[in-house]
């Protein structure tokens, strides 16, 4: 081998890389945005089909909105707060973000019931319906394993795990909480404009 | 002859990198190991394509000889077996509907994909594993789960589905329509929920692993040209099996909570049923949203394969190697702009069907590039004629004869005539099917030097090739003209009329081809397990090949590289270069080592970087020395 007798070696670079679990998380993120496009696609195509029963969304979709906004707030001071190592804050923006999250759940849930007192069911009623229940059934299945994430740092967040020098799961948790919020801010804005 | 340095330098071993001890769990079951994982969905696919080809032998009897008495066949198939000996209607439409989801899905998508984006990406990127080792054994087990349930489905006493395998309802939606729409159609639904959870699981780790992953030096535009397709296939993925699945939510929904998204205006038995306002179009819409990119996430690993098999046994650099690149892109983009082209006879809008038809048109440019290349490639090539090589030029060949074809079925108007018959069956199982099967042996043949540290028996190679080659063609060959006067295709019987009959002949010769070259497998899977035990011990770089995956270890252990991580100095296709000693030059060889063969731009490069370092003290890489 005449490896020895050259002692120089042009420089390989490094090629660009991010952290893969954020990145895995990216493309979870893409997974679900492809999902409800299908579904919004779908709500389109039919909707162009006729026969469509045009009914008032439930007005507390407009106070469940408000309260996502809110939990997005709170959960961006947790990540400020995280990252200034300010553990007490951390724990208490934790805490209202999972709490807010909760309330938004049970929200949702409750504006099923005000679609029901409306005779609008998922089956049966008009097909316009069904899409609601399913468009937002779906979201609310998302929001909950948003939730357990944010459980999962607010437990982490007691055991010292959260702080400025390990903020990976801080700042996966906010990423997938902001486009959980930010999912529910358009499909509203959708369900608005094309119902 | 630089290989062996380059595995042997760095004695020490690499911080990340630890031995475990490992037991038989740990490391054939439940194993994390991105080879081992591979292997798992190559055995799995493996063992599906036996059971989809059996399939379709079956039915190919019933099609080529509707009277014979299959009493022999009741001990497998028991009451699918009627009275007189002849096969059930029902069961013949399960057939095939079990037969395209099986190799749709769980061979040439699973088996291909997931056996070669598994073991290949870290191997030829350059890393110790996936990016998740533990979401690569998850997308393996949930693959086996849907593996088992959709197996299940085949022996339950109502059989499988039967709806064909795009499961269009509302013939899938309604239990009371055929019986496999019901507990089967079921099964076959959870099956797939858990296919997609496992595809996607596995194509946000390949995806991740490509772009985060990669060693020194291995830029995008040094990455073999299978990484490209393995990360292109793993994209469509997980874009359009999302799609898939709000398609098989909404069928849930209306199976079994009574909703109308598909449905309306039905009568059964001169009964109504409740649904309104539905539309079965919808379900084609969202199905072929994903059922068209599907076609190339079957496609595109194959061709990635071959175009590494044939620079590599044609002894020279991949022609246009970024012509290739730029059309695996666009078919990645147009893949999800064509999908009407499947709906060309259901109602659309010809308007749209004219867009479509346009947009399906254009996909043979980036496909006719694509060819150009192989061949270009080969020609005046020092062609080695090793089995994976003659796989990958059957691919080519398929490629080919079933594209052109294609041309044809993508023009709107000639697709009423064809829509629905055997042309079509003929088309996609040359260009999709058999192309992409292709590819699968080719990967095989090549890469099982690597998986199992021995060579497989080139003769029998040359066998199971030629009587596959030959096979395939005089199954699929006639089928185009059965297809052309007019034959439909998933109908059990269309014996009954006067034109039909002249081709009886013609269909009796087709299943006698399928059988031959289903039977021809068998030497593939002797071939296979017997070199796997009793095969000659494989070199180090068995086909002398420039990738990293030949650098490591016979028999790589878990971490793929026992000391670093090997650097890559160069794209991957520096065979036959003017001036070198060798007729290859591995990734790992820098350029400075290659005076005599670096071009000017190189060799410019290279006294640039000397110029630097001079300049400084540290020498770079000395470490290595």
């Amino acid at each position: 081998m005449s490896i020895d007798k050259i002692n120089t070696v042009e420089e390989a670079e490094q090629p660009l890389s991010m952290h893969p679990q954020k990145f895995a998380l990216w493309l979870f993120i893409v997974t679900v945005v492809m999902l409800f496009a299908a579904m919004t696609s779908a709500y389109i195509v039919r909707q162009g089909e006729g026969n469509w029963l045009i009914f008032d969304l439930p007005t507390l979709f407009y106070v469940n909105s408000g309260i996502i906004i809110l939990s997005s707030a709170t959960m961006h001071w947790a990540y400020t707060a995280a990252q200034k190592d300010n553990l007490g804050q951390v724990k208490l923006a934790m805490w209202l973000t999972t709490v807010l999250g909760f309330a938004f759940l049970v929200g949702q849930w409750e504006a099923w019931g005000v679609l029901v007192d409306a005779d609008l069911f998922f089956v049966g009623s008009n097909i316009s319906a069904s899409f609601l229940y399913v468009i937002t059934g779906l979201h609310a299945v998302h929001l909950i394993s948003g939730v357990i994430f944010l459980i999962i740092v607010l437990i982490s967040s007691y055991k010292y795990k959260v702080h400025s020098k390990n903020m990976t799961r801080m700042e996966m948790c906010v990423t997938y909480w902001h486009f959980l919020g930010g999912l529910w801010i358009y499909l509203f804005v959708f369900l608005l404009l094309n119902h | 002859m630089s290989v062996a340095a380059n595995v042997s330098a760095g004695a020490h071993a690499h911080d990340e990198h630890h031995e475990h001890k490992e037991n038989f769990i740990t490391k054939y079951i439940f194993s994390t190991d991105h080879k081992m994982i591979g292997k798992q969905f190559l055995l799995t696919g493996m063992l599906w394509a036996l059971i989809g080809g059996f399939l379709s032998v079956i039915f190919r009897l019933q099609l080529g000889f509707p009277e014979m008495k299959l009493e022999w066949l009741r001990p497998l198939l028991g009451e699918w077996i009627q009275v007189d000996g002849s096969l059930d209607p029902e069961f013949y439409l399960a057939l095939v509907t079990m037969h395209g989801t099986i190799m749709v899905f769980f061979v040439l998508t699973a088996g291909l994909s997931g056996t070669f984006s598994n073991f290949l990406i870290p191997l030829q990127i350059g890393a110790r594993d996936m990016a998740s080792g533990f979401m690569n054994m998850l997308s393996y087990w949930f693959f086996f789960l849907s593996s088992v349930i959709m197996l299940t489905s085949l022996f339950i006493e109502t059989g499988p589905a039967a709806g064909g395998w795009v499961v269009y309802p509302p013939l899938s939606a309604l239990p009371q329509a055929i019986q496999g729409s019901g507990l089967g159609m079921t099964l076959w639904l959870v099956a797939m929920v858990f296919f997609i959870v496992s595809s996607l699981l596995g194509g946000i780790n390949y995806i991740a692993t490509v772009i985060n992953l990669r060693t020194k030096g291995m830029s995008f535009s040094r990455l073999p040209l299978t990484i490209w397709a393995f990360f292109l296939t793993a994209v469509i993925g997980l874009l359009s099996f999302p799609v898939l699945f709000a398609a098989a939510l909404l069928l849930v929904f209306d199976r079994s909570f009574g909703t109308s998204f598909y449905l309306s205006d039905i009568y059964i038995q001169g009964e109504a049923l409740p649904n309104m306002g539905g539309s079965p179009i919808l379900y084609q819409h969202l199905f072929w949203f994903l059922g068209h990119p599907e076609v190339y996430i079957v496609l595109l690993p194959a061709l990635g394969i071959t175009s590494e098999i044939i620079a590599t046994n044609s002894r020279k650099p991949i022609f246009g190697y970024k012509a290739m690149i730029i059309s695996m892109l666009g078919i990645t983009v147009l893949s999800f702009v064509v999908w009407a082209h499947h709906m060309f006879v259901s109602g659309l809008n010809p308007f749209l069907g004219s867009i479509f038809m346009f947009l399906t048109l254009i996909i043979a440019v980036p496909s006719a590039v694509k060819v150009f290349n192989y061949l270009t490639t080969l020609w005046k090539g020092n062609i080695i004629f090793t089995p994976a090589m003659l796989f990958s030029i059957g691919l080519v060949s398929f490629f080919i004869s079933g594209g052109l074809t294609g041309i044809f079925l993508g023009n709107s108007a000639i697709d009423i005539q064809l829509h629905d018959t055997y042309f079509v069956v003929a088309h996609f199982h040359l260009v999709m099917g058999s192309a992409s099967f292709f590819g699968l042996m080719a990967g095989v043949y090549h890469w099982f030097p690597k998986m199992f540290g021995k060579m497989m028996d080139a003769k029998l190679g040359y066998i199971h090739f030629w009587l596959t080659f030959v096979g395939v063609y005089m199954v699929f060959f006639p089928m185009h003209y059965i297809g052309i006067a007019g034959f439909p295709r998933r109908y059990y019987s269309w014996s009954n009329f006067e034109f039909a009959n002249s081709f009886t002949d013609l269909n009796m010769f087709v299943s006698v081809a399928a059988i031959l070259t289903f039977v021809a497998q068998f030497v593939f899977l002797f071939n296979f397990f017997w070199s796997m035990y009793r095969g000659k011990k494989a070199p180090l770089n068995p086909w002398r090949s420039n990738t990293l995956e030949w650098t490591t270890p016979l028999e790589p252990v878990h971490g793929n590289w026992p000391g670093e991580i090997p650097t890559v100095y160069r794209w991957p296709y520096d065979y036959s270069k003017p001036g070198a000693e060798e007729d290859f030059i591995p990734q790992t060889v820098p350029y400075s080592q290659t005076p005599e063969s670096n071009l000017p731009h190189e060799q410019q490069f290279v006294d640039e970087e000397r110029e630097d370092a001079a300049d400084d003290v540290v020498v770079a890489n000395e470490h290595k020395h």
